[in-house]
């Protein structure tokens, strides 16, 4: 049996810039941050929470080629490259104030939502990540939450 | 690298972001193009190459879109829901609803709530792709 989720991946187009807004915008810490030589393994995480990984990866070569880390790049900055983080929080509102008091591209919310409060955001890049403050997780809300006449 | 494309995807994207956020409020032109940095012809020319429809057609999209989620999800009136997504007039509302839909609002109130997932999920997920009829 699987027991937990321990590292996922997203892609960035500059790793300085990553780390410096997922340590100082967003409040994760670094993981690892390790030259392996041929690339820089750096993952965050959130504070405490190690057996989480979050690494991020700058595409290019000799993983990919030229070409395709051009595509990577493009996808990435039209923000449908899929890197995909939900963070949650004690209270997404007080988050919210937090980061857009530092500057941060803040794309909804915070919203009222049948599990909790949430609100959007994007990473440098375009990556999509979002922020709430769960009061019942998905499985837990009542059947006919779900209910949905067929299309 | 193509940095000077890269960028540019990114402030397209910004502009895109707001008009997701702000779709009610009168957007012009001068204003996204003003987001994204870029001069208003070369915005909208741009938009279209980066995403694949004008700004106006994206923007109409994500109105339609926010309409069939008040529509499922509350008790809001058809003429309240029109005004609150940023239309100005009933008639364009129900005209342009039913060309990008395929039916009226008051039938796709009928197909009933929309799941509690992710609001932005569902604002890419279920944003309509049928063509509008100009």
């Amino acid at each position: 049996m699987l027991n937990s989720v321990s590292q996922s991946q997203i892609f960035v187009l500059d790793q300085d810039e990553a780390l410096d807004f997922y340590t100082n915008k967003l409040g994760l810490e670094v993981g690892t941050d390790f030259d392996l030589g041929f690339m820089r393994w750096l993952t965050v995480q959130v504070p405490g929470h190690p057996e989480r990984q979050i690494l991020l990866e700058r595409p290019g070569a000799p993983a990919m080629d030229e070409a395709t880390a051009a595509q990577v790049r493009d996808l990435l900055t039209k923000g449908v490259m899929g890197g995909w983080l939900i963070f949650t929080t004690d209270d997404a509102y007080a988050c919210y104030e937090d980061l857009k008091a530092k500057g941060v591209e803040l794309t909804d919310g915070p919203t009222e939502q049948p599990y909790g409060v949430d609100f959007g955001l994007r990473d440098p890049f375009g990556n999509r990540i979002r922020i709430g403050t769960i009061k019942v997780w998905a499985n837990d809300l009542p059947a006919d939450a779900f209910s949905q006449n067929a299309n | 690298m193509n940095y000077a494309l890269e960028d540019q995807n990114r402030r397209m994207l910004r502009a895109r972001d707001a008009m997701d956020r702000t779709f009610a409020e009168q957007l012009d032109i001068p204003a996204l193009a003003g987001i994204a940095h870029v001069s208003e012809a070369h915005f909208i020319r741009t938009f279209s190459a980066t995403f694949g429809e004008t700004p106006h057609r994206y923007l109409q999209r994500r109105r339609v879109e926010r309409a069939m989620f008040l529509l499922r999800n509350t008790d809001l009136s058809v003429t309240e829901i029109c005004y609150r997504v940023g239309f100005s007039s009933l008639g364009t509302f129900s005209r342009t609803f039913t060309a990008i839909v395929g039916e009226p609002p008051s039938r796709h109130r009928g197909r009933g709530p929309i799941p509690p997932i992710p609001g932005c999920f569902v604002m890419s997920w279920t944003r309509p792709t049928r063509p509008t009829c100009q």
